[in-house]
């Protein structure tokens, strides 16, 4: 097991330097110089006054430097903490942006995933079994993961949003509040959530539901399964069995999504104006600020390294199949 | 009387219509007897097998009856027949590399299985090491996974797990047929010892390989395409066969001493004919050298001898 966490641990931490890497590079070769649509947002014509402020915030961003010491530069700052002050919204520095909208988020993201796959599986898990629930759920599962998102997601907004007028169609709290800790900001913001959360929620329920339909239906028709039956085993423990061993491949399943948990609510967050990171990423490409996409994306990248590691070792535990190859065989 | 079978008929259905894979079959097996069932693919000789045990879904139960221990089995009636599951009736699956589920420690399977049955595991746990033994094994298997064994071990475990109540019937289907030759010897000795222990009670051991029923088998019942042909003491059924069936069957096999660069192995010429239009009469007369006109009508399973059954009207 140490020898399995540490050659996990190397696998993890070279594919965190190759993404820190290309995170801070893709920036870079962007088309565009976010100094200059500084320069240019200030508005003046005087040559000198340009020359002065492009060299002012040249030194700032440490843009002046040469390229190999940028990127050491950028490794060091990150050991600190810090990543850079935002262009977009200078100066406040791009750690504060980002966790200020990883709440929002974190926030959609976590119970949609999470409720949309304990659900998604329970109804998925009693259609293997009810021919009457298999009829109705398998083409409802089948028509809610068929449908484009985007679309899935606008007709939500239209018809809770502007057509019933039950929930806002956008932002995170009203443009009217101020945040604050009251119960009238938080039900503010429950009411912002509800539609965001829903869209999401419903996409991945039919893709969770139909696949453990399919598994549980295949794990019954197994060898094992018909074993257990012909030595009189009642049904609810071949059930229980298949159960079990359909969850499998599930739970992988559920990993790839939570390593999405952070960057995955891209088109989300754009249909309903939600301010969290989906949108920042768009709003830092569409104002060339190299900062908050790079402190953005590296979010993302911890994000799916960490869940992927999380799952890995959950997946040890509960597969013996995968422990045989991490002990070498001894048996 | 362990067991009697009285005119069994088990149909497969299919989108074509009935596969008529068992149709009427008629023996008996008495207390301690191990019989063999023999017959090529296709014959039937696993669809008796599971129709003692449990029908699939696509099986159908149309006909006839099956009494063990005098009281007559509820085939047909999946629920009814779960009590008599595993405590009165076991099985050895064709399958048994992949019978046990891959995620549960063989000892917690077990547990799981024993609880449903109302027993508990800690009541028989000195029983079922002391059988583990019995066969090879080290009660350490209980805490392994079933990936960590080999697959005689885990037909050995399995053959343990099946018997581990004492059924009155045990089912064998295919027991050696995935092992190799030493393997095979352990298992069909194990057969045979676990019978003499009285952990099971009569036992059917079907396999297309009849060199494996020698060894285990005290008689031996041949099927062909859904009938029975001939049952008789395993001696008789190598030294004296009747049916023509069985003569040829015993003559495709190689003999030690004989020189096969001389002289072909003989096989059998034809091809069983289908189920699912299976012609009236003998179902063999298409390959059968002795056949004649008689031969259109069905023959009786009758007895020639004590305890030897043959269906041919050549044989008087």
């Amino acid at each position: 097991m140490r020898g399995y966490l540490a050659r996990k641990t190397l696998v993890y931490g070279v594919t965190f330097v190759v993404a820190v890497t290309l995170n801070w590079l893709i920036p870079r070769l962007m088309p565009g110089d976010p100094v200059q649509r500084m320069v240019a947002r200030a508005a003046v014509q005087h040559p000198e006054t340009i020359a002065s402020m492009t060299e002012y915030y040249e030194r700032t961003f440490g843009l002046d430097l040469p390229i190999w010491q940028q990127y050491l530069n950028y490794w060091a700052a990150l050991f600190r903490g810090d990543l850079g002050t935002s262009v977009w919204l200078f100066p406040t520095p791009v750690s504060q942006v980002v966790l200020d909208a990883v709440p929002y988020t974190l926030g959609i993201m976590i119970p949609a995933i999470l409720l949309s796959f304990v659900v998604g599986n329970s109804v998925g898990a009693m259609a293997a079994r009810s021919r009457w629930l298999d009829n109705v759920a398998l083409p409802v599962g089948y028509l809610i993961t068929a449908m484009p998102y985007m679309w899935l997601a606008i007709l939500l907004a239209w018809g809770f949003g502007v057509a019933l007028g039950w929930f806002p169609v956008a932002g995170g709290y009203d443009f009217g509040l101020v945040p604050q800790w009251s119960w009238s900001f938080a039900g503010d913001l429950l009411q912002h959530w509800v539609l965001p959360f829903l869209s999401l929620f419903l996409v991945s329920l039919g893709g969770w539901a139909i696949g453990m339909r399919n598994l549980i239906i295949y794990e019954l028709e197994s060898d094992y399964a018909n074993y257990l039956a012909a030595l009189g085993a009642p049904r609810r423990l071949i059930r229980q069995y298949a159960f079990r061993n359909a969850m499998l491949p599930q739970i992988t399943g559920l990993a790839l999504q939570l390593g999405t948990i952070l960057g995955g609510a891209l088109v989300t967050e754009i249909v309903f104006a939600y301010p969290g990171l989906g949108k920042l990423v768009l709003s830092a490409i569409q104002n060339q600020d190299f900062f908050l996409l790079q402190g953005t994306l590296l979010f993302v990248v911890i994000g799916v390294l960490l869940a992927n590691f999380v799952i890995d070792i959950v997946y040890v535990l509960v597969d013996p199949r995968t422990r045989t190859g991490l002990t070498g065989g001894t048996a | 009387m362990a067991l009697a079978v009285n005119d069994l008929k088990v149909w497969y259905r299919t989108v074509r219509g009935d596969v008529k894979a068992l149709d009427g079959v008629t023996f008996e097996v008495a207390d301690g007897e191990i019989m063999g069932i023999a017959g090529e693919s296709g014959c039937g000789k696993t669809t008796l097998g599971k129709a003692l045990i449990r029908l699939d879904t696509r099986m159908r139960h149309v006909g006839g009856s099956v009494v063990l221990d005098d009281v007559e089995l509820p085939l047909a009636d999946d629920g009814a027949m779960r009590r008599h599951r595993y405590r009165e009736v076991s099985l050895i699956p064709q399958y048994a590399m992949s019978a046990m589920n891959p995620t549960r420690k063989i000892g917690r399977m077990i547990r799981d299985l024993l609880s449903a049955h109302n027993v508990r595991y800690a009541d028989v746990l000195p029983e079922l090491e002391r059988r583990l033994e019995l066969v090879g094994l080290d009660a350490e298997v209980l805490g392994r996974y079933p990936i960590e064994l080999s697959g005689g071990m885990k037909q050995r475990v399995v053959l343990v797990l099946s018997t581990l109540l004492n059924p009155s019937l045990l089912v064998g289907d295919e027991v050696t047929s995935a092992l190799d030759v030493s393997s095979q010897k352990a298992v069909a000795r194990a057969l045979v010892e676990f019978r003499d222990h009285g952990f099971v009670r009569s036992m059917i051991v079907i396999t297309h390989d009849i060199s494996v029923l020698f060894q285990v088998a005290d008689t031996i019942l041949v099927m062909y395409a859904g009938h029975l042909a001939e049952k008789a003491p395993a001696k008789t059924i190598i030294s004296q066969p009747l049916h023509p069936y069985t003569k040829m069957l015993i003559g495709a096999l190689p003999k030690v001493g004989d020189r096969y660069e001389e002289q072909q192995l003989e096989g059998i010429e034809g091809r069983p004919p289908s189920l699912l239009e299976p012609p009236a009469g003998c179902r063999f007369r298409d390959r059968c050298p002795l056949v004649h006109d008689k031969c259109a009508e069905a023959p009786p399973f009758r007895k020639v001898a004590e305890g030897h059954h043959v269906a041919c009207w050549a044989v008087s």
